[in-house]
């Protein structure tokens, strides 16, 4: 339902040895929110991404995935989540999609998307391939169902990654820069796929460089410097007056979008 | 060439064959089954598991497979323990020896070549596999064993090869396999080269068709990496 929180983070720290790299961040997505997560290269975005699934360990913080926080215990050396079947339940309501689409290779794409829903979460496999296919279909590319990872391209890979976690019912879905890997021609068709999702009102929290999705499809943006949220607000502001010197610094190498 | 002869020496050789498959097929399925066991201590991560798996691929690869068998099957008698233990009069029989200590070599070989297929699985893979949720077991079973398999298949019809005709050594601790059953047939006859020719071929056939069956099993499993051809579905 709109209004309820799905994502909630707060304080969020990471360090790597004596590097930190999240320097406290904290921020919630309601239902339906489409967040685009800003910030020049090791600003920590994908380091803040993965703490939210428990990829990489928290060194401090909370994280609440639809009203559930994920417990944490922090010892002198070092954190590591309370409950490993936590982790596994928390990270199975939450869709992730990589740069490098991380398709599992031994398997035909159809195979990749029902993996999740019939050996985590134990559905009937004629129920799940019945919706996989729908996804697919979705997602346009239904005709590649028997296909292999490496036969598609990499728009198409993209897109059967993010069928593949669509196929988890997400509570929220999780992006680290969908786009990046791809030849610039294949970019738009993956774009066009998440617009759709954020149009149906699916939680998302995108870590892009693409400005024109930031601008026009999100909600709220969110821009990271050197692992704090420098500056956030919704698109209309953050890229009008309102900007900060540092996003204003920062798009300006970009080029202004449209 | 004598034909009667070489025929009849065929049909004594084949009797033999059974003994040959059993104890092939006894030791790749212990031996495999020992190797997936030692294969997990090795990746455990856990150092005394570790260091145990290390030392029993380090002893049972560094030194020659006859002296292993030799030991076990005159060194084991030695031990009160088994010699007195409800087990005895299992071990005692020159099979079971035989079969032991095959599946202990191979298991050695075997770990290695299993820890080299783990080490192919792409890490990006298994942590698309844990962001789904996946962890422990399943992750093993679902996403690293088949990957893994995949990449060790041509390293690993290589030493089932190298098994069969391991097999061969059973004969010194009088196991009558097939060779066991040539040398016999030598001592009779004098005719080493085409009893022993007849015996050769016997393997050479074996290993034929063991490759066959592995090439067969390597290309099923690697249609991800073949061209992709609709309507072509197994
Ligand atoms: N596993 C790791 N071990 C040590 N340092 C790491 C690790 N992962 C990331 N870092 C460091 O953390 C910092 C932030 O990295 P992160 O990948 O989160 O940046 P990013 O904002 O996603 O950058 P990019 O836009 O290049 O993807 C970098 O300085 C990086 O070197
Ligand atoms: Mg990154």
């Amino acid at each position: 339902m709109p209004g309820e929180t799905r994502l909630s983070v707060r304080n969020l720290r990471k360090s790597f040895g004596t590097h930190e790299v999240l320097k406290g961040i904290s921020m919630d997505a309601q239902d339906g929110d489409v967040i685009s997560v800003l910030g020049a290269s090791g600003s920590g975005k994908s380091t803040f991404l993965r703490c939210i699934n428990l990829l990489e360990t928290p060194s401090g913080g909370e994280v609440w995935v639809d009203g559930e926080q994920i417990r944490m215990l922090h010892g002198r050396s070092g954190s590591r989540p309370a409950s490993r079947a936590q982790v596994d339940h928390i990270r199975s309501e939450l869709g992730m999609v990589f740069q490098g689409f991380n398709l599992w290779s031994h398997m035909t794409i159809l195979q990749n998307v029902i993996e999740g829903p019939v050996h985590v979460l134990k559905r009937p496999k004629a129920e799940c391939i019945a919706e996989a296919e729908e996804l697919l279909a979705k997602v346009g590319i239904a005709d590649k169902r028997h296909a292999y990872p490496a036969h598609l391209s990499g728009g198409q890979q993209q897109r059967a990654a993010i069928a593949r976690s669509l196929a988890m019912k997400p509570k929220v879905m999780l992006f680290d820069e969908p786009t990046s890997a791809l030849d610039p021609e294949l970019v738009g068709e993956v774009l066009r796929v998440m617009r759709a999702l954020a149009e149906e009102g699916m939680t998302m929290l995108v870590v892009t460089h693409e400005m024109s999705f930031a601008r026009n499809v999100s909600n709220r943006v969110v821009f990271m410097r050197d692992g704090i949220i420098d500056s956030s607000g919704a698109p209309e502001d953050m890229f009008g007056a309102g900007a900060s010197p540092a996003f204003r610094q920062f798009i300006g190498h970009f080029g202004n979008p449209q | 060439m004598d034909f009667a002869f070489l025929s009849s020496t065929m049909v004594t050789l084949i009797r033999a064959l059974p003994t040959t498959l059993v104890l092939f097929s006894l030791s790749i399925l212990f031996g495999g089954m020992l190797a997936l066991l030692i294969t997990a201590m090795r990746v455990s991560g856990i150092r005394l598991l570790s260091g145990f798996a290390r030392a029993y691929i380090f002893v049972f690869r560094g030194s020659p497979l006859l002296i292993q068998m030799f030991l076990v099957f005159y060194g084991l008698g030695q031990f009160g323990v088994i010699r007195y233990s409800f087990l005895w009069p299992f071990l005692r029989e020159p099979m079971v020896c035989a079969v032991l200590s095959l599946a202990l070599c191979t298991a050695g070989y075997t770990a290695e070549i299993f820890r080299g297929g783990i080490r192919a699985v792409p890490a990006k893979e298994i942590e698309a596999a844990r962001s789904v949720g996946m962890s422990g077991f399943l992750l093993v079973r679902r996403i690293i064993a088949p990957i893994a398999f995949r990449h060790a298949l041509p390293a690993y019809s290589t030493e089932i090869v190298l098994m069969m005709k391991s097999t061969a050594l059973a004969s010194l601790v009088t196991v009558w396999e097939v060779t066991g059953v040539a040398q016999r047939l030598i001592s009779q006859t004098y005719r080493t080269m085409e009893v022993f020719l007849c015996a050769a071929l016997i393997y050479l056939v074996l290993n034929f068709l063991i490759l066959q069956a592995m090439n067969l099993l390597e290309y099923s499993l690697s249609r991800h990496r073949r061209p992709f051809a609709p309507g072509l579905r197994a």
